[in-house]
């Protein structure tokens, strides 16, 4: 029976359960933090001494842990990577911007578990040696910004913050930096330009990976709420018992965020991989099926940047047999465990956990407009493929969808979009954006060409010009 | 009406300006405590923010204009955000802003914020607000509203005050 498993839920939503300090303290809150300062220099057989600070992080290593905010980043291995030579201060910035469409997962442990974040920040910066960390909340959560602060007063005032935390001589800072409405900064890069106070253009890597040269030139470490969350209870239970949970490779547990037609919209914390697309669509402990009435058309798996899966479609993926061989298994999309690999290797990937389910009354031009007017809105400007292309694609979609179509639009914006992805931009939203149209359209062709087709008829047989270029192609046609 | 900053503002926002080892990173802390207080950011809020932190006023302004938060002139005594992205719009809430837009006598179709003539109301459609699972879902102010049904809507506008 497929179930949830709260970890870092584990409390939210409990009758009584408030974001105060006594009452995370009743619930044994700043206990790992506790055990982590106690930890004391490990000598190792071969007479080398493990710091304190080894220790902890190699038991994220242990942990398997992979980064929550999107791109499934192994956190121990982005620790590793820190410049610790340079002498340089090393900061670490939690990724609280949570704007990818279709993601609320870490409202829920801002707004009620804020002092589970910032444990779990404290024990992350004690490992890497920070003393000075930020949350880079995004604008919109104003409450959560306030509850934060808060917080942050009550561990200070408990001695679990500020200077020589608890008595160990380990100082730490810990602010609250509000974002202002822009989804680009929740990419890292971008969100370190926005911290320091500039337009959040992101910046290219190499050289600029936050390890090495972050805020301010300095090695930074930005991990994503969960992530962060996440540590505390490879802390608490030690990495190896954390690396039971979940699958091999797709390790603990990860709160997935599920929306759209379904009939109990939630977020629900599972063990990666052990509950399938099915179980988190249909079983009644999750989704709990489609409305009435309604068949299943399409299951965007990661955020709105993931590729969109078409029901009934099948994929090849890799399966390990239970004597570990590996070997190849045709499955049908909604069969596919949720976790990083496997959605990776089927053409998608699991993002930020954001499952949005779409049934048969789901219009797929209309839902591919809405996705690429939140992208050409949202794209920072820098790169010209990413600018202009977004703006193009939203363009004939809006065109499309006003009575406008033509049939050689679906190709068009296949064009298009073929020319942003695939690291011709920046940052990854090029990809992103690129990537449900390529998906949509091509899955979803039919409805496209219907669309258009009836559109032309109804224009009176009008012939496209097929000499005019891209940029004629993505001219709007008014509304009337 | 000249540009003046209370005594205890300019406080809190030192205390701000203290959080940074560089002060050019505060300018986001500092508009969001200035436009708390006035309302919008203005041509002085800016020169004021500049000269606070040692930059140039056009170091200030690429930043309002880029955040779509900062306004550049002065919005309603309630400002109204609807969730234009997919799971919102999923279930409804194209229909919800053009509902309200109507009863409030906007226009639906017009982009970006508009403000009705007695400046108590300024509507806009926005980008996914993180809580997809309760679609469609609005904002009045600091305050997120959930399931928002056309009537649960038009109640929360007849208790703006
Ligand atoms: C366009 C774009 C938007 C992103 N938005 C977010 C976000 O809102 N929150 C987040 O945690 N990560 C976001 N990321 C991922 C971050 O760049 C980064 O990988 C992440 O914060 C690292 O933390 P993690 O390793 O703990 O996941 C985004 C990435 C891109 C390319
Ligand atoms: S890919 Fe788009 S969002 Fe990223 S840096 Fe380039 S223009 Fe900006
Ligand atoms: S789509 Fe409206 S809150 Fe996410």
């Amino acid at each position: 029976m497929p179930s949830e498993y709260r970890l870092i839920l584990k409390h939210v939503d409990q009758p009584g359960y408030t974001p105060d300090i006594e009452c995370y303290l009743r619930h044994g809150g700043y206990e790992v933090l506790r055990k982590a300062l106690a930890l004391k220099p490990k000598p190792l057989p071969d007479g080398r001494v493990l710091s304190p600070q080894e220790q902890l992080r190699d038991e994220v290593m242990r942990s398997g842990l992979r980064g929550r905010g999107g791109a499934g980043f192994s956190c121990g291995l982005k620790w590793s990577l820190v410049d610790r030579k340079s002498r340089k201060p090393i900061y670490l910035i939690c990724n609280a911007d949570e704007s990818e469409p279709g993601t609320f997962k870490d409202r829920q442990i801002i707004y009620k578990d804020p002092h589970q974040l910032l444990e779990g920040i404290i024990i992350s910066c004690y490992a890497n040696d920070v003393h000075l960390a930020y949350i880079y909340i995004r604008g919109e959560f104003v409450e959560g910004a306030k509850i934060l602060e808060r917080a942050i007063a009550e561990a200070k005032a408990h001695g679990f913050l500020g200077k020589n935390i608890l008595g160990t001589g380990y100082d730490l800072e810990i602010y609250v930096h509000r974002g202002a409405g822009a989804y680009i900064c929740g990419e890292e890069t971008g969100l370190i330009e926005s911290l320091e106070g500039k337009r959040p253009y992101p910046r290219i890597k190499p050289p600029y990976y936050p390890a090495v040269l972050g805020l301010y030139q300095c090695p930074t470490i930005v991990n994503n709420v969960e992530t962060l969350c996440a540590v505390k209870h490879i802390i608490a239970m030690g990495g190896t018992e954390y690396a039971k949970l979940g699958t091999p490779n797709n390790t603990g547990t990860r709160i997935v965020s599920l929306s759209g037609h379904v009939k109990r919209p939630g977020y629900y914390e599972v063990e990666v991989g052990k509950v399938t697309l099915r179980d988190l669509i249909f079983d009644p402990v999750f989704g709990g099926g489609l409305r009435d009435g309604h068949t299943l058309k399409a299951i965007i798996p990661g955020g709105v940047s993931a590729k969109v899966f078409k029901a009934g479609e099948r994929v090849k993926v890799p399966r390990r047999t239970p004597d570990g061989k590996e070997t190849f298994a045709e499955l049908d999309v909604l069969d596919l465990p949720y976790d990083f690999d496997t959605i990776a290797a089927a053409g998608s990937m699991s993002g930020s956990g954001a499952i949005i389910v779409l049934d048969d009354s789901a219009d797929m031009v209309e839902v591919l407009a809405n996705i690429c007017e939140f992208f050409a809105h949202e794209s920072c400007g820098q790169c010209t493929p990413c600018r202009e292309g977004a703006l193009w694609m939203c363009k004939i979609l809006r065109r499309m969808i006003n009575g406008g179509g033509r049939k050689i639009d679906a190709d068009e914006l296949l064009r298009i979009a073929d020319n942003i992805a695939g690291g011709r931009t920046i940052c990854a939203f090029g990809d992103a954006c690129a990537w449900p149209v390529l998906s949509i359209v091509s899955k979803f062709k039919d409805e496209f060409i219907a669309r258009a087709t009836a559109a032309e008829a109804r224009r009176g047989k009008q012939t496209v010009d097929s000499e005019r270029g891209a940029q004629c192609a993505a001219e709007p046609v008014s509304a009337n | 009406m000249s540009f003046t900053v209370p005594q205890d503002l300019e406080a809190r926002i030192d205390e701000l300006v203290s959080r940074y080892p560089v002060k050019r990173s505060a300018v986001l802390m500092v508009l969001h405590a200035l436009q708390e207080h006035f309302g919008w950011i203005s041509q002085e809020a800016i020169e004021w923010t500049a000269k606070k932190l040692g930059l140039q006023p056009i170091n200030v302004f690429e930043l309002v204009t880029f955040y779509p938060m900062f306004r550049q002139q002065p919005a309603g005594r309630y400002q109204i955000k609807i969730c234009r992205t997919l799971s919102c719009a999923l279930a409804g809430s194209h229909e919800l802003h053009k509902r309200i837009c109507e009863k409030l006598g906007l226009d639906p179709t017009k982009h970006g914020p508009q403000t009705t003539k007695d400046g108590k109301f300024t509507v806009e459609f926005v980008e996914c607000l993180a809580s997809c699972h309760t679609a469609p879902v609005m904002m009045v102010n600091e305050q997120l509203y959930e399931r928002v049904e056309q009537a649960k809507a038009f109640e929360v506008l007849s208790q703006c005050g």
